[in-house]
């Protein structure tokens, strides 16, 4: 697979498929695992990783023909496709960041991905488009066992799965929902839903844009603990909350159709009329804006516009994204003009120089 | 040592693993535990909420005991639990075994609970034992060949290969009875 292609087309996640779409983006499971007879990755000499890598990137190649997927060695790209990766949530800041040898297996829909030597030897990630935690954790399953065919993990008998950060060791386990609250935002009722998450051990996180500042009312809600419970028991405890915090977001729309209905209408329009209109527009404000015309088109206010294409926007929109769209590197300026256009020509129809690219 | 957000001796020494750089906090037992509950924290801060992911490490230990973690040291990588709490990672799996106590405060305060349920591997510990030794002798090996110990050093490698090829050719047999009731071990 080339970094090329992958552009071409968006990971099946981003569908708006599965159950509850609207609100819940995608269901994601990941596991870390390390190789036992291998140090932690903080500790391997310059010799030991390169070995590591290479064992690991022969055992991917091994379960191709079941998993589907294709390897990245990560150290040979550039900024820009590494970047590209990140944006795709197909592997994290960290390993795009990290020095030495280091890779990625990525499967055909994006729904699987394997991360070598980020904070572990291993980071097995699927990800379902919607409520689909049960669906991700049956694929996690199955690859996990194939992997354990060929790898002996670390693994203790009272500690568990052994991980380089004990604050993962255990099951090695984070399951966690991508969810849009954008109603509960609007209400000011958000936080206090965050407090009470916390207080069962949840955690939440914003979704972040160029800056550290969380943007657009997507949250990740996932298991803190890892230990001492059974990976069963930590998809019930996010996946029971869920349907919760659905509801709440419901509520909460029902009650801005009430009692503010011009007010949203004006919202959820001026938003969409920025996005079909703008000549330049920074990522942040893309990303509050989009989240706006989600809202609006799962409310019924918009019509025009499938929920695929606004979950493409947010990632196609971000800045390595529009570059690999353009063919070329761009700086903030030129980037904040090509996001517009693009945002017009997909929103609009607008057809301009861009489709002479392709 | 105190407090650093009062007068009373700080008894916890917490070491916080967000962003790139380990931050160190030094709190008493009250303090500590409202930092560990997240109480502190500015409640409409998302990254703050984010970081209770239990990205922190909350370890009872005085500053007299910080000599003493300072020598105990992994036999396997080498690091000392000082080390692991400078930089907020582990060296390699022994390091569970090593500083078998000083974890489990570490798990109580992350996870509140120090015994892993779910799932194991089919063979459970035993392979995962028998390699851990592979790490320390892939080292003496690198050692020896540096010192130009060829004999020695492709000894070691005949042992690394016995050890690897043993647990490889284990993994498609049966489970051992031992592994099979993890339960009776504790
Ligand atoms: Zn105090
Ligand atoms: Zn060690």
């Amino acid at each position: 697979m080339k970094l090329d292609e992958l552009v071409q087309h968006s990971g099946e996640w981003l569908r708006g498929t599965g159950r509850e779409s609207d609100i819940v983006i995608s269901s994601r499971v990941r596991l870390a695992r390390n190789v036992a007879s291998y140090p932690f990755v903080t500790r391997l000499m310059d010799q030991e990783r390169s070995e590591l890598a290479g064992l690991l990137r022969e055992t991917i190649e091994k379960l191709a023909p079941q998993l589907h997927w294709t390897y990245i060695d990560v150290s040979a790209l550039d900024d820009l496709d590494r970047q590209l990766l990140v944006e795709r949530q197909l592997i994290s800041r960290e390993l795009a960041e990290a020095q030495g040898p280091r890779g990625v297996a990525i499967d055909q829909g994006e729904q699987l991905s394997l991360m070598i030597l980020e904070e572990d030897h291993l980071r097995i990630q699927v990800v379902h488009s919607g409520l689909e935690l049960q669906a991700a954790w049956e694929q996690m399953k199955r690859v996990h066992a194939l992997l354990e065919e060929h790898l002996t993990f670390a693994f203790h008998e009272q500690f568990g799965y052994l991980t380089a950060c004990p604050t993962n060791v255990g099951t090695g386990m984070r399951v966690s929902v991508m969810m849009h609250l954008p109603a509960l935002v609007l209400t000011r009722q958000i936080e206090q839903l965050f407090r009470s998450l916390q207080k069962i051990n949840l955690a939440v996180r914003g979704l972040y844009g160029e800056g550290s500042q969380p943007v657009g009312d997507f949250f990740q809600i996932s298991n803190q603990v890892t230990l001492g419970r059974s990976e069963e028991e930590l998809l019930k405890q996010v996946g029971d909350v869920v349907p919760t915090i659905i509801q709440f977001e419901r509520k909460a729309r029902d009650f801005l159709i009430k009692e503010g209905y011009e007010n949203l209408l004006d919202q959820v329009n001026r938003a969409y009329g920025i996005l079909k209109a703008c000549r330049t527009i920074s990522s942040e404000e893309t990303l509050h804006l989009l989240s706006r015309v989600r809202m609006g088109v799962n409310m019924g206010l918009i019509r025009d516009v499938p929920l695929g294409v606004l979950n493409k926007l947010i990632i196609y929109t971000q800045p390595a994204h529009l570059q690999k769209l353009q063919g070329e590197e761009l700086d903030s300026a030129a980037r904040n003009v090509q996001r517009a256009r693009y945002l017009r020509k997909l929103l609009a129809g607008e057809q301009d120089e861009l489709s002479e690219n392709n | 040592m105190k407090c650093q957000k009062c007068e009373q001796n700080a008894t916890f020494h917490i070491t916080e693993l967000t962003g790139g750089k380990p931050v160190e906090l030094h709190l008493c037992q009250k303090h500590a535990r409202e930092y560990l509950q997240g109480e502190g924290g500015e409640p409409e801060s998302l990254s703050q909420a984010s970081e209770v992911l239990a990205q922190y490490l909350g370890v009872g230990a005085s500053a007299e005991e910080l000599a003493r973690l300072q020598q105990t040291v992994c036999p396997v990588c080498g690091i000392s639990f000082y080390d692991f709490r400078q930089q907020g990672r582990l060296g390699c799996p022994h390091d569970y075994e090593a500083f078998g106590q000083e974890l489990e405060a570490v798990l109580i305060s992350v996870h509140g609970e120090t015994r892993h349920v779910g799932m194991r591997p089919p063979r459970g510990a035993e392979d995962s034992q028998e390699l851990i030794q592979v790490i320390r002798l892939r080292r003496q090996m690198h050692q020896a060949a540096a010192e130009e110990a060829y004999e020695k050093a492709s000894q070691l490698r005949d042992e690394i290969q016995r050890i690897s090829q043993q647990v490889a050719q284990r993994r498609h047999q049966p489970p051992s009875s031992q592994s099979e009731s993890p339960e009776s071990a504790s």
